[in-house]
């Protein structure tokens, strides 16, 4: 706010209301360099801006038309391996104001469909397009889609999953703060071809600024008649309700977000029935991450086609990650499908910062896989990444440096798994917690050399036997800490000794 | 479920009318909602809005007006992370232990935070000040790691920078 007031301090101090326009917009992704000031034209990006360096920004670019250059953001090469489609208007509008959204083209997706295109079209434009669910599973959305449109039963309603559970992961925050309207704008149109008349967009209580400013958009969308009765005229009904979680981890798996909606524990159910023909109320649900709606305006407006050539060919699209851990450049990125994560750790994130080492990358947050270096010339795709052990997750890239333990880090995740699991299946329930023994066994200098298969007879028969989407990848940390970092465990067991220095072997008092 | 301490305050009258005030807004909260049951976690998190906290007189009046089993609202009540049926202390501090906060030592200020509060985590010191929580992520793993002290978010957190926060607002003492 200081930085925002020195700003607008300056213009005036200065005579230059005329010259310039102060904007405020959401996140450009550059966490850790904030402040940031954006100046247009030519894309001048600004860090860790002070009241001070405000008023010299002022003075030199805007007055004079000389980029104030000991200023900018120095790290280039973090924005020059993006391919930011869904992150299209992050950093460059206020999120705040509907209009500034249409101004850059929003909405036009909408009237298209609504104008010139039957449900059945847009159905499949987005079959043509091949994208596939961001929130994890990565299964095919137009199949999806197409599901919903033919199942039996009415009304059929339609969830916005921005619940984002994931420790470490921050990308559907992040683009509801920056352009809510696109995770909206790709609800309506949801809507349209799928006949359903009620959406709800579900996200954490954690989020304050996102439900704000999901709120405010959701009231601007009302008032200019894009949600609501008879959309823009035409014969389309559409609501959309915020709906809050209140801290479970568990709640973004798809049958459990429907008993959250309904008022109750978040507890998953078997499936089939899939949500898709028995979701909501036992009514045909669509249930899509908001990243996956983020792309159909785009889908919608530039073709199937056009689409299916960004990445890679089974996999087309890109994907919003959260760099995060021992990295110079943490922030949020968007990249296309197919890069390898030795460019997104090292080209993009800038590598491991303090004179320290790479020692493993976490991809696909708490039950994702913790990958070594041998493995960062592996491809991004849903495919690649679970041939290695890890998952894609919603997104979450944690960067581990030689500071860090995996019999530790592996016991870090367990712990939130335990603490996260529902307990109505059994292997995730009793399965997570005896794991968890067996980790704490070993951490303090107590294991036995037969415990490491054990982890790995235990780890394999929870991914089995699980109920749902979290037992059945709980146990990823485990498991490819063991494959990757074997000596690490050996270490342990035998030396009695962590390499790292992190487990106190047997002294320190667990808390 | 613990016992109701509100009750037990010297200004017992006054004290009374205003929780008679706030559970007539209780009220009205879930009559803006139909007494609908799918209505159940936005009651509770305006209830905890309200109150601070859920009690057991809380949690019974919403099943009854919800036409709830009380087991099942004590169910959600404790299911999510985010509710509270104890009384919090006058100060919240929050820490977060997501997997990045983790990785760049949340754990080592939480440890030292317990021992310089005299308190685990989730509890709150025996005068009622402090109170010490976690959290898993809030979204800002960019800034890891990350400390709330009442609201305000302390971003690349230090155990000394902490400390000296917590002075501050909530005086002298510890
Ligand atoms: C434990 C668990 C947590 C999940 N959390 C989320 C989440 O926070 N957001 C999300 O979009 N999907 C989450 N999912 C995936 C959903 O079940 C579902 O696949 C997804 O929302 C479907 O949308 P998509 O096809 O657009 O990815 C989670 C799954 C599991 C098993
Ligand atoms: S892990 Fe702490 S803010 Fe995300």
């Amino acid at each position: 706010m200081n930085v925002l007031k020195s700003f607008e301090r300056a213009v005036k101090e200065f005579g230059l209301e005329d010259k310039c326009k102060i904007a405020r917009t959401g996140c450009p992704g550059t966490c850790s360099a904030g402040p940031v000031v954006l100046v247009e034209p030519g894309d001048y990006f600004y860090q860790s801006v002070t009241p001070e360096s405000a008023q010299e920004i002022v003075k030199e670019h805007v007055m004079r038309d000389v980029p104030a250059k000991r200023f900018l953001y120095s790290n280039p090469e973090f924005f020059s391996k993006q391919k930011r489609l869904v992150l299209r208007n992050a950093g460059k509008m206020d999120p705040l104001n509907i209009r500034e959204y249409i101004s850059r083209g929003g909405y036009t997706a909408l009237v298209k469909c609504l104008t010139g295109m039957s449900p059945e079209d847009v159905i499949n434009e987005v079959f043509k397009s091949g994208l596939r669910g961001r929130g994890g599973a990565g299964f095919q959305t137009g199949q999806k889609w197409k599901f919903v449109s033919k199942a039996p039963g009415s009304p059929k309603y339609i969830i916005g999953n921005l619940d984002e559970g994931d420790p470490g992961v921050f990308a559907n925050r992040t683009l509801a703060e920056a352009d809510p309207h696109a995770i909206i704008e790709g609800m309506i149109i949801a809507s349209y071809a799928l006949k359903a008349e009620k959406g709800y967009l579900y996200t954490r209580a954690e989020y304050p600024l996102a439900i704000e400013t999901l709120k405010k958009a959701i009231q601007q969308a009302r008032s200019l008649g894009l949600i609501g009765e008879k959309i823009l005229g035409t014969d389309l009904n559409f609501d959309l309700e915020l709906r809050l979680g209140a801290g479970a981890f568990i709640a973004g798996e798809e049958t459990a977000i429907l008993a959250s909606i309904e008022g109750m524990r978040a507890m998953p159910r078997p499936r089939p029935p899939y949500p898709a023909s028995s979701g909501l109320w036992r009514k045909p649900t669509l249930i899509q991450n908001v990243e996956t709606l983020a792309n159909i305006p785009l889908i919608v407006l530039n073709g199937g086609e056009w689409f299916s050539k960004i990445g890679v060919p089974h996999c087309p699209g890109t994907k919003c990650f959260s760099l995060t851990g021992k990295i110079r450049n943490p922030g949020l990125i968007e990249v296309p499908m197919g890069i390898t994560l030795k460019e997104v750790v090292f080209d993009i994130g800038g590598g491991v910062p303090d004179g320290r080492t790479f020692k493993a990358v976490l991809v696909g947050g708490p039950s994702g896989g913790c990958l070594p270096e041998s493995q960062l010339h592996l491809p991004i795709d849903y495919e690649s990444l679970t041939k290695a052990g890890a998952i894609m997750g919603s997104g979450g890239i944690v960067v581990l440096d030689d500071e860090s333990c995996m019999v530790d880090t592996a016991k870090f995740f367990i712990e939130f798994c335990v603490d996260e699991s529902c307990g109505k299946c059994t292997p995730c329930r009793v399965g997570l917690v005896k794991v968890k023994k067996v980790l704490e066994r070993i951490a303090h200098g107590k294991g036995v050399e037969k415990d490491i298969d054990l982890l790995t007879k235990v780890g394999e028969y929870i991914k089995e036997a699980s109920l749902c989407g979290l037992g059945q990848t709980a146990p990823n940390p485990v498991l490819t800490t063991v494959r990757y970092f074997k000596d690490e465990y050996l270490a342990h067991i035998l030396n009695k000794e962590c390499p790292t220095g992190k487990c106190d072997m047997g002294t320190r008092r667990r808390s | 479920m613990e016992k109701d301490q509100t009750s037990e305050s010297p200004h017992a009258a006054s004290d009374v009318l205003i929780a008679e005030k706030l559970m007539v807004k209780l009220e009205k909260i879930m009559e803006e909602h139909n007494y609908q049951r799918s209505a159940l976690l936005e009651v509770l998190q305006k209830a905890q809005e309200i109150f601070g906290y859920l009690d057991r007189k809380v949690l019974l009046l919403i099943a009854e007006k919800l036409h709830v089993a009380p087991s099942q609202v004590y169910g959600a009540a404790t299911f999510y992370n985010f509710f509270r049926l104890r009384k919090p202390g006058e100060h919240i501090i929050t820490i977060c232990m997501g997997t990045a906060c983790y990785v760049k030592g949340a754990d080592k200020i939480l440890s030292t935070l317990e021992q310089e509060l005299g308190i685990e985590r989730g509890k709150s010191t025996p005068d009622g000040r402090i109170s010490l929580f976690i959290t898993r992520c809030i979204g800002a793993c960019a800034m890891a790691p990350n400390v709330i002290i009442d609201d305000v978010v302390i971003g690349k957190a230090t155990k000394e920078g902490v400390i000296e926060r917590i002075r501050k607002s909530a005086g002298g003492e510890n």
